[in-house]
């Protein structure tokens, strides 16, 4: 009886069966709905704390300011941003050969039995907590660094120190995204550059690899925002001085650092700039993400 | 058709001698072959070095102080941070997991294609998903901490982890419900089952590895995740009394054991605590997922 009437309940659109359906239809819907909700919130609560202080300490003089004298109501953040630039870029002249090898490695020269062993560790790299990198870096690279670091009468704690960890901490999302880009890369590419008489290097580097340009591209841009995000790590190994650098064994802050070292106590105007400090980092992020989804928008269109 | 398939695998395969002959001709490759495997021997290698120093380090370290209660400034007991992520992980699960779930199955099962509503949703997954964890701390203090008074506590570090993990849970439960063939839904339908029947009872069910593989990550992140935490769950050093107290999970711990210089030691224990426990989260997901794929 009820196997029957199942049926007819869902043609002719009345009944239980059908609220029901309406119902989790409606639900399925309002989750949906939750990271657009989220993302409103996350940019209402920023710029609504964030952008007064701004106004107060004007825009420009807080952007390009050299000083940051909490004490003496000096704000200004060039330092950290010139700091977060700087690291970033060491870590990408780290992190980008050795990650993009690493893929092409992963995607045409790898042996399956070593496969199954390299894949699986560089996914674990992405999930080692940055607490863990920052402390390797705390105890094993700033003494390694040191002696450097002394010839030229700089810090160890610094940019280079800095760089390196981060370099090692973007390789996972490098590769990742740099192996699936390659691997799409349509095989006839391959076999035409081999049947040319080209080396098997020669026909990867040369014919594979700038085809999967736009998927490259993509994954160091995701890695450019790894990187500048990164927080715990950073603060553990860069120095923190809130000064401009001139060299690579000068210590630096970042400015995801610059919050979470003052936030704790800082109120009033002091926290506000903190908070614009983060708006800033977040107008970064964002910008970071467009240019990521229009790069993988155009990688996805060529395979 | 096999028989040519291994025929010709038989002719592009190469002796090592033949190999040695063709790199002697052409040094150039057999210099950016190096390089290459170079590079995964370093990438490889500074993972190994990573996991080896903790192990060495740590397990002397692990005393029994350690695992007591009652957290005390001599013996910094790293048991009250466990069951503080314990809790942590609970309260981001029970938001995010059905939220995720919810609005991947609205996504593979109900939009239609090219509707305006799936771009801006994925648009703004894709955004989540690249803001940096020092970001939502600063929201989730913003908002839940401040906005909404719930001072530092669990729940408003739950809740705003549970936002951070959310595009995870998504876009694995997207991935384990596309894997599911159309073949089920159409039996399921041309018996006459409703679309939530469908979805409920064979469509749900047999995207379930998928889906605890992606939730078993989301747990990783959260272990391992400090920055996001600091300013909203708080850093108290007991075990919270419930989820409106605040208290510090183990990478929380392990930062501020880490940054106060004092107590190193006890850091490289909590290091391997926590090292082990990514590891475990990991593998299993892992395997999960290698399920999933040859079933």
């Amino acid at each position: 009886m009820q196997s029957a009437a199942a049926p007819s309940h869902h043609k002719s659109g009345t009944g239980k069966g059908h609220l029901l359906e309406k119902v989790m239809k409606l639900l399925f819907l309002i989750a949906a709905c939750f990271s657009i909700i989220a993302v409103l919130l996350i940019c209402f609560f920023l710029f609504a704390n964030g952008i007064p202080a701004m106004g107060e300490i004007g825009l420009f003089k807080f952007l390009s300011g050299v000083n940051w004298r909490p004490g003496n109501n000096i704000y200004g953040i060039l330092p950290m941003i010139l700091g977060s630039i700087y690291v970033t870029a060491g870590a990408l002249v780290i992190g980008v050969p050795i990650g993009l090898l690493t893929a092409v490695f992963l995607a045409r020269f790898c042996p399956k039995g070593i496969y199954r062993i390299v894949k699986p560790a560089v996914s674990l790299m992405a999930g080692i907590p940055s607490v863990v990198y920052g402390f390797f870096g705390m105890c094993v690279v700033v003494p390694m660094i040191r002696p450097l670091a002394e010839k030229f009468q700089g810090d160890s704690y610094s940019m280079l120190t800095a760089s390196i960890l981060l370099g090692l901490m973007i390789l996972p999302t490098i590769v990742e995204v740099t192996e699936s880009s390659l691997r799409a890369v349509p095989e006839s590419y391959y076999e035409a550059s081999l049947a040319l008489g080209a080396t098997h290097e020669r026909s990867v580097y040369c014919a594979v690899f700038p085809a999967a340009k736009s998927g490259i591209m993509a994954g160091i841009v995701l890695g450019v925002g790894r990187a500048i995000g990164e927080t715990m790590a950073v603060i553990m190994i860069a120095g923190n001085q809130p000064r401009v650098p001139d060299s690579i064994f000068d210590g630096v802050r970042t400015l995801t650092a610059n919050i979470v070292i003052e936030m704790g106590y800082a109120s009033g105007l002091h926290r506000q700039a903190l908070i614009a400090t983060g708006v800033v980092l977040f107008v970064f992020i964002l910008i970071l993400n467009v240019c990521f989804s229009l790069l993988k928008h155009r990688s996805e269109k060529q395979s | 058709m096999e028989q040519t398939v291994i025929s010709v695998n038989a002719i592009n395969r190469t002796s090592t001698a033949q190999k040695m002959k063709n790199y002697s001709r052409h040094p150039g490759s057999l210099l950016v072959f190096i390089l290459t495997v170079l590079a995964a021997v370093i990438t490889v290698g500074a993972l190994a070095a990573l996991i080896i120093w903790v192990l060495i380090k740590g397990i002397p370290n692990l005393t029994p102080d350690m695992f007591s209660l009652t957290y005390t400034t001599d013996n910094q007991s790293m048991l009250p941070a466990m069951i503080n992520t314990v809790q942590m992980v609970l309260v981001a699960l029970v938001i995010a997991v059905p939220f995720g779930i919810g609005s991947a199955i609205y996504l593979v099962e109900y939009a239609k294609k090219g509707n305006r509503l799936v771009t801006i949703i994925r648009l703004t997954t894709e955004t989540l998903s690249g803001i940096p964890s020092i970001i939502y701390g600063l929201f989730g203090y913003l908002c839940f901490n401040v906005a909404i008074k719930m001072g530092y506590s669990i729940l408003s570090g739950g809740l705003t982890l549970a936002i951070m993990i959310l595009p995870l849970v998504m876009r694995t439960t997207e991935e384990a419900l596309l894997a599911v063939p159309d073949s089920y839904r159409e039996g399921s339908f041309g018996l006459g089952a409703g679309k939530c029947r469908t979805i409920f009872k064979l469509v749900l069910p047999s995207a379930v590895p998928g889906i605890l593989s992606g939730v078993i990550l989301s747990i990783g992140r959260i272990v391992g995740e400090t920055a996001a935490l600091i300013f909203t769950a708080g850093t108290v050093g007991d075990i919270a009394a419930g989820l409106t107290s605040s208290g510090r999970t183990l990478a929380v711990h392990m930062y501020l054991l880490a940054n106060e210089g004092l107590y190193i030691n006890k850091a490289y224990a909590v290091a391997v605590v926590l090292l082990v426990l990514v590891l475990l989260l990991n593998g299993v997901s892992g395997l999960i997922a290698g399920k999933l794929k040859k079933g």
